[in-house]
């Protein structure tokens, strides 16, 4: 008889599951259940970047590609980030393409963090740095973000988290799931705390061209003196609507990459070669694709954004993402109890903030990859909802 | 692109956007929309709102074609004159000029194939400088103003760990 519970590790068997789930399996068995909690875009994958995989699928380009990818995608890559942002990297050595941006954040922590070592994590965030960090044997450090400071990771609290056993700091912007946006004097503030110190940056700007603001999109990178400590991971999901694709990439300084490209290497071989292919095209040709569904976001995000402030909840203004993250401490306990009673009483399925750290309590995340109707449907029951409680 | 052509595209993709919708998307205030929208309606540029039907849907008879038709053009008018004339029809939903083998593209929709046929007996092609005409009805519907018929998508996104 097998032991299972004695090959994991503890550090496996520790692992916190997603509490998540349950909101959405109960919403699947209701049939007049509304979703609001999917990270993905509802767009299609636009047409042409389809038809560069099936052109490619023709012509049989189904092999194997080099361990960092394709050389004319790396290059793609390099012009986009020197387009986009000014940045400049060397396609041979600094840009890796990975399978999708996750891949990239989990060789990066893998490359620099051992045993003991620190990682600073901002939230509410993503889910995966801690968990990912605990694997790599490191020990996550929380820094806290809150409503009041528009969810922005403040200078101070980095400088007090730092201790000597820090190497890694996490750069969630823009955020999901607060849609909270980092702009340059931003972080400027950080970088004044980072200067004298040997911190690395993993710059997580997967969500970066959905950006609402007047200014234009702005990598941690860009900021004076922070490009040789920080490695900027993107991707092709949300900008392009390529999830399902798996494709990512990271660009950093060569010494860290090499290390990447291993792990990489051995873990995964190459990002899937047709999704390659597909890339490429969405490099060249994706300008206009990028901005019809920035536009369509945009519409959305302010849809909500009225809507919530016409039922006086309060909701902070994100700036980037497809997010809102409504305060909702006024209607319930906690987050998780409003999940429980708005998805019991009103069928709508959201997501409780504290699911992407404890700073996220008293909010829920409400994604706005949902088109219109959808939402306008969400936020009638909300607003009958809302009612009843007060 | 500019906000005329963005408003355009928006009103194109479901005419049911408001102005504040638009407005809220391309980064313009509503009134510069409402103002947009309001010169397209002037000058011809917006010429109606209309649902996307799909009769298959009801338990309306009704039948559609396509008729080619070839035309002598006339003098100083071309292909014009005749067009016109088509297009007074109500019958006719729309009228195309065409390169190749025939002139014009009109589109039908009547009762029943023999209503349809009739007409275009009756009415069509005995209109001055038609010379010819060839009638295809519609058996079935698979796309039209870049809607598929009959697939409803469902939202097939799957609640991942986010």
């Amino acid at each position: 008889m097998m032991d299972y519970e004695r090959l994991l590790t503890d550090t496996a068997r520790n692992l916190k599951p997603s509490g998540i789930r349950k909101f959405f399996d109960v919403a699947e068995k209701l049939p007049d259940a509304i979703a609001l909690g999917v990270g993905e875009p509802d767009f299609k994958t636009p047409w042409h970047i389809r038809q560069a995989a099936i052109d490619a699928l023709s012509k049989g380009q189904t092999r194997y590609s080099s361990n960092a990818g394709l050389m004319p995608l790396r290059e793609e890559i390099a012009r986009y980030m020197e387009r986009r942002f000014t940045l400049k990297y060397d396609p041979e050595s600094e840009v890796v393409v990975t399978v999708g941006g996750s891949e990239a954040i989990d060789n990066i922590i893998r490359s620099v963090i051992s045993i003991g070592d620190e990682v600073l994590i901002p939230e509410p965030s993503f889910v995966c740095y801690a968990p990912l960090t605990e694997l790599a044997g490191g020990t996550p450090v929380i820094l806290p973000t809150y409503e009041k400071d528009g969810f922005k990771l403040m200078p101070e609290i980095v400088k007090n988290a730092i201790t000597e056993k820090t190497k890694l700091l996490i750069m969630p912007y823009p955020n999901n799931p607060t849609g909270a946006l980092m702009e340059k004097e931003d972080y400027e503030k950080i970088a004044a705390v980072l200067k004298d110190t040997n911190i690395l940056v993993l710059s997580d700007e997967i969500y970066i061209e959905l950006n609402y603001s007047k200014s234009k999109p702005f990598s941690f990178a860009q900021t004076e003196g922070m490009f040789d400590r920080t490695i900027v991971v993107n991707g092709f999901s949300k900008t392009y609507a390529m999830t399902g694709w798996r494709i990512g990439f990271a660009c950093g300084p060569k010494q860290i990459m090499k290390s990447v490209l291993k792990i990489h290497q051995y873990g995964i071989m190459c990002a899937p070669t047709v999704s390659q292919y597909a890339a490429i095209e969405a490099l060249k040709n994706g300008d206009d694709d990028i901005e019809h569904m920035r536009e369509n976001y945009n519409m959305r995000r302010r849809f909500l954004l009225d809507a919530f402030e016409s039922m006086s909840v309060p909701c902070f203004e994100p700036k980037g993402a497809f997010y809102v993250f409504p305060n909702i401490s006024a209607f319930a306990e906690n987050s998780e109890a409003f999940c429980n009673d708005f998805l019991e009483k009103a069928h709508v399925a959201v997501v409780p903030g504290n699911a992407f750290g404890d700073s996220g309590e008293g909010f829920i995340r409400i994604s706005y990859a949902y088109s219109l109707d959808h939402l306008k449907k969400a936020v009638d029951r909300f607003e009958k909802y809302i009612k009843k409680q007060s | 692109m500019n906000i005329k052509e963005k408003v355009l595209r928006f009103l194109e993709t479901d005419c049911r956007y408001t102005a504040k919708n638009i407005a809220d998307a391309i980064d313009a205030t509503e009134q510069e929309v409402v103002d947009v929208i309001a010169g397209c309606i002037d000058d011809g540029t917006i010429l109606g709102y209309k649902a996307l039907v799909n009769w298959d849907k009801t338990d309306r008879e009704y039948v559609s074609a396509m008729i080619e038709i070839k035309v002598q053009p006339e003098k100083g008018e071309g292909f014009d004159s005749v067009a016109r004339k088509i297009c007074a029809f109500e019958e006719v939903v729309s009228v195309f000029l065409m390169s190749g083998g025939f002139d014009l593209t009109v589109m039908l929709e009547g009762k029943s194939m023999r209503e349809v046929a009739l007409f275009v007996v009756e009415k069509l092609a005995v209109i001055d400088g038609v010379t010819g005409t060839a009638t295809h009805f519609v058996l079935n519907k698979y796309k039209d103003k870049g809607i598929i018929f009959d697939e409803r998508e469902k939202d097939t996104r799957v609640m991942t760990e986010f």
